[in-house]
């Protein structure tokens, strides 16, 4: 960040909007990330995740609304050098060695960082002298992140950077990820694995149908959703009984097991102390990730569901 | 400005393509002697048979050369290296250029060999009809490189070859590179108007010691403009969707 004061914002966007005919692919997103934030955008297909990273990164043009990366135009950011990332679609430029590839890389920076480098930290030295066409996944998801990093930029923007690679290339790419956050370095991630967004990220941007319906550490994200889950060994308990006691929304049961999901847990739990003496193996569980992303998804499609039901009857 | 590297791995990608060294150098190297050698006493529009055909032969795959850097820009775009390209400070212009650059250099060995093959077959001429041919089929060969750009950021990637080779065989075939098609009349007026026509007759030009006629001149100007007004439209369309 030498040439960047520390002051100046990271990527500041601004009522957001972009259609695709008559596809409203973002509605209106205001988004800021300070320099140095790892940043996750988290989203089922289609929420507008990749729209957005492309508007941030200059490549499309928004309908309405503005963006800034490091207090100038993306095009301005991108011409200076302060921008570097990996791209949804793309596969390494062939007829070209890894090698070859990175150093073409590095020609376009103003102050690059030594290949060697880079290829030694993203485990691409062992791939130096192959050809780009003969890489297996994993591996050229490793050289295009090795390529997005040899420019130095202070901002990197990574589109889906594991998708249809197997979980130890995932493993070994967000090990070099994480080396590259402890630079100060401004990341910001588009997934749909949700671990992902949960192991390495320092806030999560959930977005869905155009909008951010949360946005906040990952913690936070699933505290809002408020579900507890209670797991015991509690053998002849009645279902219906343990439904009805306070606290819990509802209770399965296999065998001697019961799973309990609470909306109070430390009701659920006095209650069940002073009425289940046999009570033993118990484990009480945050919601995960997944289940807020579930739930706060949902919500948003119920209140599209019923936008469109009373669009319908207005137009009737 | 340059990209040096950039440059350099644009005309090292090249020539990894073997079917390019076929095409530009081996293919017109052999029709060069086989035809010539059974043509050799022969006369062709008012020259040696074997300085027309040098000329043309070097034209002719100087041609797919020229053509190659740009036309490759719809396999760069298929696999996203054109858009990842926006997302780094180099410039547009300064792609564009090394692809022109790349263009030309890619061009030099297939002169070089054709005219030491045109040599071989007892082709003379003084270092300055040398000199005089060689740049005119670079300035002819403008319009061709140009083309080679629109057709990469027009077609798509499994077209492009053919979008690429059909023209070229076609501007040749009608220019008179695989011997002259008219030698008067309204044919021969309409050929004039294109720029392999002038390729292959910058070979007789030398000889008689004049440049190109005017005509020659604003043929080349016209089609090089038109290109690239029409590669310009493709390329915003490519850069710009909707």
């Amino acid at each position: 960040m030498n040439n960047l004061d520390e002051h100046r914002p990271g990527v500041v966007a601004t009522a957001l909007t972009k259609s695709y005919g008559p596809v409203e692919a973002v509605r209106g997103i205001d988004l800021v990330i300070a320099p140095g934030e790892t940043v996750a955008i988290l989203g089922p297909n289609g929420a507008g995740k990749t729209t957005t990273l492309d508007m941030v990164l200059g490549l499309t043009r928004p309908d309405r609304g503005r963006v800034t990366v490091f207090g100038v135009p993306p095009a301005s950011a991108v011409r200076s050098g302060w921008v570097g990332g990996m791209l949804q679609t793309g596969t390494p430029l062939d007829r070209l060695t890894v090698r070859e590839l990175v150093t073409l890389m590095a020609s376009y920076y103003p102050r690059p960082l030594s290949v060697d480098d880079v290829l030694r930290t993203t485990g691409c030295a062992d791939l130096a002298r192959r050809f780009t066409n003969r890489l297996s996944g994993g591996q050229v998801q490793r050289v295009r992140f090795a390529a997005a990093l040899v420019g130095d930029p202070d901002l990197l923007v990574f589109d889906e950077p594991t998708a249809g690679i197997d979980v130890e290339g995932r493993h070994d790419f967000w090990d070099a990820m994480r080396g590259i956050a402890a630079q100060g370095k401004t990341v910001v991630f588009a997934t749909h694995y949700l671990e992902e967004a949960d192991a390495f990220a320092d806030r999560v941007v959930l977005m869905t149908r155009g909008r951010i319906v949360a946005d906040g550490p990952a913690t936070e994200i699933k505290a809002r959703v408020g579900v507890r889950t209670i797991r015991a060994t509690l053998p002849g308990a009645d279902v219906a009984r343990l439904s009805a006691l306070p606290g819990v929304m509802n209770a399965e049961r296999r065998g001697d097991a019961v799973t309990l999901s609470c909306s109070d847990a430390d009701a659920a739990l006095r209650s069940l102390h002073s009425m289940f003496s046999g009570m033993r193996d118990i484990e009480v569980r945050g919601s995960s990730l997944e289940e807020a992303f579930l739930e706060l998804t949902a919500e948003q499609r119920s209140e599209a569901d019923r936008e469109q039901n009373l669009t319908v009857e207005i137009a009737r | 400005m340059i990209n040096v590297t950039h440059l350099r791995y644009e005309v090292l990608r090249t020539f990894r393509n073997h079917l390019f060294l076929g095409l530009t150098i081996g293919l017109p190297l052999v029709l060069f002697y086989a035809v010539t050698s059974a043509n050799m006493n022969h006369h062709v529009d008012g020259v040696s048979f074997p300085l027309y055909f040098m000329t043309a032969m070097a034209a002719y795959g100087a041609m797919y050369a020229v053509v190659g850097p740009g036309g490759r820009t719809a396999a760069d775009r298929a696999c996203g290296w054109t858009r990842q390209l926006r997302i780094t400070p180099l410039q547009v212009r300064t792609a564009l250029l090394s692809k022109a650059v790349a263009a030309y250099l890619l061009a030099v060995p297939t002169l070089i060999v054709i005219g030491a093959a045109g040599a071989s077959l007892g082709v003379r001429l003084s270092p300055t009809a040398w000199a005089e041919t060689a740049g005119l089929l670079l300035v002819g060969l403008a319009p061709i490189a140009v083309m080679g750009i629109l057709v990469g950021y027009l077609m798509k990637v499994e077209v492009a070859p053919l979008a690429i080779g059909g023209p070229v065989v076609l501007l040749a075939l009608l220019g008179g590179e695989f011997g002259p098609l008219f030698s008067s009349g309204v044919g021969l007026n309409i050929v004039k108007l294109l720029p392999s026509y002038w390729l292959a007759q910058a070979g007789k030009v030398a000889v008689g010691g004049g440049a190109w006629p005017a005509e020659a001149w604003v043929v080349v100007a016209v089609w090089t403009l038109a290109m690239a007004a029409l590669a310009v439209v493709a390329y915003r369309r490519d850069t710009q969707p909707l």
